[in-house]
């Protein structure tokens, strides 16, 4: 898409440098561990050593002589204020600090606090705590079972360790394609449990006034607001009222899902400021934001997909049980318990297809975030993609074919999927073409076939899907009720600048940027000038925050909304200044002329001027709109990728040689931040494909908990990516641009996995499960006979 | 605990301080002298955010005790801009998106900026290995390499 800006003016479509940069790149971000309040003390968390074990006592007495320590909080302590357990986002509860038992390793037993960072640690150190260990229940299936333990005991009447049950489709017409059906594929695959690990780990600094009766918290939040109404409802009844709370989302260093839901931490730590009424400062270690936070993941999903000979796709079934730890505390919109998971059609025209999810309890940390996905997309994405090469492998069919083959047509947007969404719009087959054209895709399959008659290992694989996100439609979405609108306060101040404030929290996605590029291109105001700001509770608007690539779909269209709606007051203003009729009116970015004769115009500075100096008799002075934007319908980016990998026989190395992605988000804003977003995305794909996983030994150890074990991929594994985009725009979104910010990191694990299964398959390998170590290949080059 | 008076020179001025024996350089920059453009994201030396150069070399300030700086120079993030002048590093992070949520980016600059000062035209291989201890979880890297040899190229013709 052409601009149809000026480079000056930077609306849609250029790749304009990011306003917030120039603070970061001279070290003078604001991240939250940069805050400090006078009289600020320090919190530090003791933590449990055992998955599941009573609590027999905690004894603080050597704790409160560590020199600087002031106190020391425990369940006991909250639990008169009834503040020990809270709930979670999908109305389960979760223990703050616990009285009787704790249900899983790390899980925060008590907190200290000091005078210094250093004596809070100090202070953790010598907090002595006596535990009766009980049996550990890790494995999910297991806990189904009808000996297994029962680990809510805190609910009277829990007789089981399940959650819920849910499921979507249409389960005997889908049972009957099956039996009818040609061929069919079947595929056990575990999505394994990983962690965001943002850079920047969790933190914040509780900052009760007692004069006022008003608490402040900077906290890492994807969603201030609605974690300022969690604390009005969690907390009303010890006086904290919404009014005098005040959530700050200061700079957050990556979020991807992690930093949406409420953690203990920030609890005990306003908690902590409330009673001693002194600002109290937490900060997470990296292990213990590996071991404790929210996790992602932990799908074990069987994949069965039913065909005809000639490879059309006539049936999908999909059986699922989610490990959710020991709390549902994942954070899906609540009518949505296992997330937008019923997107595993992906781009396919599958007219009958049955899905049910089963969530468990288990002692592991609760979760079940996104991972840069909107809600359980990438699980959905992984198995379809998946099971879509074992069926091309039963078929004997190139996997792009069989693509080709069953992708839904363009004629059929929007399209209601058998699951029941409507696809806005979509245009699939151009996007593949460009990514094998652009890879060389004949030529590849030609140089496999030579390195095979070799001995050479080299895979192609390829992964088409389908993105659901920027909830949402306030008919089905809402967590705890709030509608999952979002919002733009747009003000144009009279020297023709302007300020705008969004109800969501750019954690490095570039708001700030892509914001003031939106109002430019609507009203012709240099972005330079729009003043975008979030994440304040006392000024931004309501919202519901930055995750699952919502915030260019809701907050964005918002903008664009409540600039229209300026626009409008313009033009009267523009006509009352011209002495003609708004009818006369043309607008171009930035100017009102009238018709046929384009020199008598108004710019929007000099109706800006007006709006404050000279404004029309019985029209109310000013120039400002407020838009909460409800949105028709989610957006559905898709792409092609492409991957080629290389194995090493000797080691079981999986390079990944190329990576081509096509993706299409709509239009696009910025082409540069877009890009951005996909490198990052990509990576974040590839992590959980090669390197991430979080997994707990019999005993609910973790076994990944800190850097030393878990890969985060480094500029060394990550390949150069190659990204290309097509353009089908979005049929409702005001400027017809959908989300990008996690389409990568769903639609590149399968590309990957892909691959190597692809690389294996003339040795009968059918699936690999993710993460695809090298001594999974290896082992598996060992068992086929070839590993050197 | 053991008190010790050091002095160090942090971006070419000299400050005094008494710290504990087991105080973290990165501790003394952030919380004593109040330079927090130096982030911490990790215990155990693996994600470079804390990236700092003692005596020119790039170390990992939350593993090096700050006693162990007494009496050496040491380079931040916040010393890079030149009056007024932004490093050629800080253009091309800027130019070519190299930065997303800007956590790791002042220790990408300050273990890019060590690998400009020893190799004035880096291979893209040679940028990956300089910066393959320090995590980035938004940009997937490509654009820090464009940056760095933004950056590169930028010095030579400046040389």
């Amino acid at each position: 898409m052409q601009p149809r800006t000026s480079p000056e003016v930077g609306g849609m479509g250029h790749s304009m440098k990011r306003k917030e940069d120039p603070r970061f790149i001279r070290g003078k971000g604001n991240y939250v561990d940069d805050i400090v309040l006078p009289g600020m003390l320090w919190m530090d968390i003791v933590r449990s050593p055992f998955a599941h074990a009573k609590i027999k006592s905690i004894n603080t007495e050597k704790a409160l002589k560590v020199p600087g320590v002031l106190a020391v909080i425990t369940g006991e302590t909250l639990a008169k204020y009834n503040l020990h357990w809270m709930p979670t986002l999908m109305s389960d509860t979760q223990m703050v600090l616990p009285t009787e038992k704790v249900m899983y390793q790390a899980q925060e037993v008590a907190a200290v606090i000091a005078t210094s960072r250093y004596a809070a640690a100090d202070g953790v150190d010598a907090v002595e705590v006596d535990y009766d260990p009980l049996p550990v229940v890790v494995d999910p299936f297991k806990a189904l079972e009808p000996n297994a333990p029962i680990l809510r005991t805190d609910k009277k009447d829990k007789k089981d360790n399940r959650i819920f049950h849910w499921e979507a489709g249409d389960r005997a017409a889908t049972d009957k394609a099956f039996a009818e059906a040609d061929v069919t594929v079947k595929q056990a695959l575990y999505i394994p449990r990983i962690h965001v690990a943002s850079i920047e780990t969790c933190g914040c600094i509780a900052d009760f006034d007692r004069v006022n009766g008003k608490l402040t918290v900077y906290m890492t939040t994807q969603a201030p607001h609605a974690i300022r109404t969690v604390f009005a409802l969690v907390a009303g009844h010890v006086g904290l009222s919404e009014e005098r709370i005040r959530i700050v989302s200061p700079d957050i260093g990556g979020g991807f899902g992690g930093k949406v839901p409420v953690y203990p931490g920030y609890v005990i730590a306003t908690a902590a400021s409330v009673v001693i009424g002194k600002p109290v400062k937490w900060i997470e270690d990296r292990m213990e934001n590996l071991q404790a936070d929210s996790f992602a993941r932990d799908y074990h999903i069987t994949a069965e997909l039913a065909a005809r000979k000639d490879g059309t796709i006539t049936a999908l079934r999909m059986k699922t049980l989610a490990d959710h730890g020991y709390t549902d505390a994942a954070a899906n919109p609540s009518k949505f318990p296992a997330g937008l998971f019923s997107i595993c059609t992906g781009s396919y025209d599958v007219s009958k297809a049955f899905v049910e999810v089963d969530g468990v309890y288990t002692n592991k940390p609760p979760g079940g975030v996104a991972y840069r996905c909107s809600f359980r997309v990438t699980e959905a994405i992984h198995a379809i993609e998946r099971i879509t090469d074992v069926l091309a492998q039963e078929l004997k069919m190139d996997p792009a074919e069989l693509r080709m083959k069953n992708f839904i047509p363009k004629e059929k947007f929007p399209y209601k999927s058998a699951l029941g969404w409507e696809y806005d719009s979509g245009d699939y087959e151009p996007a593949l073409r460009l990514a094998m054209d652009k890879i060389g895709y004949a030529a590849l399959r030609k140089e496999q076939a030579e390195k095979r008659a070799r001995g050479e290992l080299m895979g192609i694989g390829i992964s088409s899907f389908t993105e659901i996100l920027g909830a949402g439609p306030s008919k089905h979405f809402d967590i705890l009720g709030i509608k999952m609108f979002d919002s733009c306060e747009l003000r144009i101040h009279p020297t023709g600048k302007a300020i705008a404030r969004f109800g969501t929290k750019s954690q490095g996605q570039g708001h700030e940027t892509t914001y003031a590029q939106i109002i430019a291109e609507e009203l012709g105001i240099p972005a330079s000038v729009v003043q975008v700001e979030e994440g304040d509770t006392d000024t931004a608007p309501y919202g519901l925050g930055t995750y699952a690539s919502r915030s260019t779909p809701t907050a964005g269209a918002a903008g664009a909304m409540a600039a229209r709606k300026i626009r409008e007051k313009a033009k009267k203003i523009a006509a009352y200044l011209l002495e003609v009729s708004e009818d006369d009116l043309v607008w171009e970015p930035g100017k009102f002329s009238v018709k046929g004769a384009p020199s008598r115009s108004k710019t929007i500075q000099e109706i800006a001027f007006a709006a404050y100096t000279n404004h029309p008799p019985g029209m109310e002075a000013g120039l400002e709109a407020v838009n909460y934007y409800d949105p028709p319908n989610l957006t559905f980016p898709f792409g092609s990728y492409i991957c080629v990998v290389d194995i090493d026989r000797g080691t079981g190395m999986v390079k990944i040689r190329r990576f081509v992605a096509v993706d299409d988000c709509g239009n696009i804003i910025n082409p540069m931040i877009v890009d951005g977003q996909i490198h990052g995305g990509l990576t974040m794909g590839m992590a959980p494909a090669l390197l991430e996983e979080i997994s707990y030994d019999e005993n609910g150890n973790n076994q990944a908990g800190s850097f030393m074990d878990y890969l985060v991929p480094t500029a060394v594994e990550s390949p150069s990516w190659e990204t290309f985009k097509t353009v089908t725009p979005c049929p409702h979104h005001p400027l017809g641009a959908k989300g990008v910010g996690e389409s990568a990191t769903v639609g590149a694990p399968p590309a990957i996995a892909n691959a190597v299964v692809d690389a294996l398959s003339h040795l009968g390998v059918k699936h690999v499960d993710i993460p695809i170590t090298p001594e999974k290949v290896w082992r598996l080059l060992k068992e086929k006979g070839v590993a050197e | 605990m053991a008190m010790h008076d050091i002095q160090v020179t942090v971006n070419g001025a000299p400050y005094d301080a008494q710290v504990e024996s087991r105080l973290l350089l990165v501790h003394l920059l952030r919380d004593q002298l109040r330079l927090t453009g130096t982030h911490i994201g990790c215990d155990t030396t693996h994600c470079g955010a804390c990236t700092v150069l003692l005596d020119g070399q790039p170390v990992k300030s939350c593993t090096v005790l700050a006693v162990q700086a007494n009496g050496r120079q040491i380079s931040t993030v916040e010393g890079l801009e030149k009056e007024g002048k932004l490093h050629p590093l800080q253009e091309g992070f800027w130019e070519k998106h190299g930065l997303q949520c800007g956590y790791c980016t002042p220790g990408m600059l300050m273990t890019t900026c060590a690998l400009l000062e020893k190799n004035k035209n880096p291979s893209e291989a040679d940028i990956r290995e300089a910066i393959s201890g320090n995590l980035c979880r938004c940009t997937g890297y490509n654009n820090i390499v464009k940056a760095v040899q933004f950056a590169a190229e930028r010095l030579r013709k400046e040389a």
